[in-house]
């Protein structure tokens, strides 16, 4: 049994998900383990963003269960959950394809939007906070450093005061996983961060997931393309083509899978045989040399 | 007319003479038509009349004056040295002087408005219409809150300065309950109002929430034109109670105001607690709206202002911020409202109508949206100009229709377009308005 099968952070069951005649997500069923990276990959139209919103709640599965557990046992029924209620109770956040920040904020700014809750909470719901209670000032203190420790790590501390929108494309980018940082999350959904970024963003954008995982214990579920992404620092992939899970295993296991070779080399299901004898074959002449 | 003109240095005669001939004839034609010649009533019909110098000399102004300009002005070519690059020099001019000076600014435009009632000029004249700029500053912060802040257009403001009006009347007419009492009841009810309205809009977007906005305006103005026996219908509700001043009543007699204070009864009293009246609940909106810009609720506004989708990613309820953001910005509305009933003394629906909301608006917009300072600027310039041409009485709306063609054409995004951020960690850098997103409705 896998490590991700025995401490589950997030079970997908039979998750199904139709948009009129196409279905898009078909019986889909994996786990998410606790502190792990989780890559779901597949070609383009697998149905890999339509897991995410529905995990996130911005869709609402047909069929399945999508069950999120805190280390605390608490266990949250997110495909029940309205959409914003999914960051703030089940702490599941997620980052967009098309980054989606507070373009005229500033980076400050942004990352005390993602703390409004418990800021609201220690403002009395705006009526302590109008008055200045010290209450709030120190929640706020509070807010601001978090804001900082998180600024800090991803490499944002210099532009804190500049507007959302003015940062550098990779900027923005980690600016998007910092800020949801900032909400505290148990799991953290990104979808395709890597996207656009050069070799040495991408690099940094590497360090930040691994300093997320070791030391925030935050699980990660991640969509990509990149496969230097993929492979260098998942624990665990999932491989969906046509909205179906054909492949679930470490980097290793996935990437002789003759399946997922298949999917994304596009063989006919009969050569799939010599596809197998051929990889298999490389991997001899590897362990030889 | 940039085509006809060359951008090198140099005018050639023959493209002077051109533009010109081309300049004359279009104001030619124009102006002969429109000033050349009038209708009169005669005896058995109209008469014609015949201006034919005044158009002319209308023709004249126009192909003397752009002879005169690209003399001047355009000699190095259109677009160097125009209208536009003179006023962004002024305007930045000015803008530099004040710039990391907005306290001294604002603590310099308090004072002045304080001592403003006693300077030696001052008449009462001059006390209504700073009344009135007042109101509008209020009513503009007040809107500045939905439509600048939470980026959330709303068309139909106008009814929850309403609401208060009719709140304080009608309070006051039924139940006997004083002007005091009746702000905050005022206020209330039209808080309430606004989440009434905020319900069925929270699910549009854009064009549809505008219009939403807009009949929910109109239903109350409606409404309060046919109920007849409630709210006295197109009669409106008059005699409605003054404010007094802690208990006291700006009346002639023993007790009342000037009494007290040994001062010799004067009508204009009244007017100047008024104008202090309004004062206090304009700054009271300011001093709010800056507050809770910095609290978690006024950042939220601007968050849904900027993405809605990337709130709710982020766990905010943005059904309560914009419940939020429409019942703050109707109480204040209400607060006006209540303030613009005792002050008139009269209200009828014919002072709700779907205009206010757009001049209310247009104040929002040309000051520059969620700029509070803005705000002010545009409230004199537009209601200040209207008073300046209330002589030329036909061509007022022409005249302000022109302005704003122009402001906005010069400055689209409002006067002052930059927003200063809620909070900084090194520096308060201001961001520049191409960044920052206008909302819903835009």
């Amino acid at each position: 049994m896998a490590k991700w099968d025995e401490n589950v952070l997030l079970s997908v069951e039979h998750l199904s998900m139709r948009f009129g005649g196409l279905l898009a997500v078909n019986d889909l069923s994996f786990n998410v383990g606790r502190g792990d990276i989780t890559a779901l990959i597949g070609p383009n139209g697998a149905g890999k963003t339509t897991v995410f919103n529905c995990i996130t709640g911005f869709y609402k599965p047909t069929e399945g269960m999508i069950t999120a557990r805190h280390d605390d046992g608490k266990t949250f029924l997110l495909e029940r959950m309205d959409d914003f209620k999914i960051p703030k109770k089940a702490k599941v956040a997620r980052t967009f394809q098309n980054i989606r920040l507070f373009g005229g904020m500033t980076v400050l700014e942004n990352m005390m939007v993602a703390q409004h809750n418990p800021l609201m909470i220690a403002s009395n719901y705006t009526f302590g906070g109008i008055f200045g209670l010290s209450g709030f000032r120190n929640a706020e203190k509070e807010a601001i450093e978090l804001a900082k420790y998180w600024m800090n790590h991803a490499g944002l501390t210099e532009r804190a005061d500049d507007a959302a929108a003015d940062l550098p494309y990779g900027d923005q980018r980690k600016l998007e996983i910092a800020r949801a940082m900032c909400t505290r999350p148990k799991l953290l959904c990104l979808d395709e961060p890597a996207a656009g970024l050069n070799p040495r963003e991408s690099d940094e954008l590497n360090k930040l997931l691994l300093f997320i995982r070791e030391n925030e214990k935050t699980g990660i579920l991640l969509i990509e393309h990149d496969m230097n992404v993929v492979m260098e620092i998942s624990d665990h992939v999932v491989v969906l083509d046509y909205g179906e899970k054909i492949s679930d295993g470490t980097p290793d296991q996935v990437k002789t899978d003759p399946k997922v070779i298949a999917a994304y080399l596009g063989v006919d299901d009969d050569e799939i045989e010599d596809v197998e004898q051929e990889i298999v074959k490389t991997a001899t002449t590897e362990e030889g040399a | 007319m940039a085509e006809q003109t060359p951008n090198s240095g140099t005018l050639s005669p023959a493209m002077l003479a051109k533009d010109l001939l081309v300049s004359g004839i279009l104001a030619a034609a124009i102006f002969t038509t429109t000033l050349g010649f009038k209708t009169e009533t005669a005896v058995g019909g109209l008469s014609l009349e015949y201006h034919l110098g005044l158009g002319l000399s209308a023709v004249a102004v126009v192909v003397i004056g752009r002879l005169i300009l690209w003399l001047t002005l355009w000699r190095k070519g259109p677009g160097t040295g125009g209208a536009g690059e003179i006023a962004d020099g002024v305007f930045n001019g000015i803008v530099k002087i004040f710039a990391g000076r907005t306290k001294q600014l604002g603590i310099a435009a308090l004072i002045f408005a304080l001592v403003f009632p006693f300077l030696p000029f001052t008449d009462r004249y001059y006390i209504d219409l700073a009344t009135l700029i007042l109101t509008y500053v209020m009513l503009g912060w007040g809107l500045n809150i939905v439509v600048g802040l939470a980026g959330l257009l709303d068309l139909g403001y106008v009814a929850f300065y309403a609401i208060g009006a009719y709140s304080y009347a009608l309070l006051a007419q039924y139940f006997g309950f004083s002007f005091w009492l009746c702000l905050p009841l005022a206020g209330i009810l039209a808080a309430f109002w606004g989440i009434i309205l905020g319900f069925p809009v929270l699910r549009l977007r854009g064009d549809y929430l505008a219009i939403v906005t807009l009949a929910f305006g109109e239903i109350i103005r409606v409404v309060l034109l046919n109920w007849y026996q409630f709210t006295g219908g197109p009669d409106g509700l008059s005699g409605i109670p003054r404010p007094s001043f802690f208990g006291l009543e700006f009346k002639r007699g023993e007790g009342n105001f000037a009494d007290v204070f040994g001062l010799e009864y004067s009508s204009i009293h009244r007017i100047i607690f008024l104008y202090f009246l309004i004062l206090a609940l304009a700054l009271l909106t300011n001093f709010v709206t800056n507050r809770l810009r910095r609290l978690p609720i006024g950042r939220a506004w601007e968050a849904l202002r900027e993405d809605e989708i990337a709130c709710r990613s982020l766990g905010l309820n943005t059904t309560m911020v914009k419940l939020s953001a429409f019942a703050i910005g109707a109480m204040f509305a209400g607060f006006a409202g209540s303030f613009f009933a005792t002050r008139q003394g009269f209200i009828s629906p014919e002072s709700f109508t779907f205009i206010e909301s757009a001049l209310i608006l247009a104040i929002v917009v040309l000051g520059g949206m969620g700029s509070q300072v803005g705000v002010v600027v545009a409230s004199i310039a537009l209601i200040g100009g209207f008073e300046i041409f209330r002589e030329a009485e036909q061509f007022r709306m022409l005249i302000f229709g022109l302005a704003m063609v122009v402001i906005m054409v010069w400055k689209p995004r409002g006067l002052i377009s930059t927003r200063i951020p809620s909070i900084f960690l090194k520096e308060k850098k201001a961001v520049s308005s191409d960044m920052v997103a206008q909302g819903e409705g835009h």
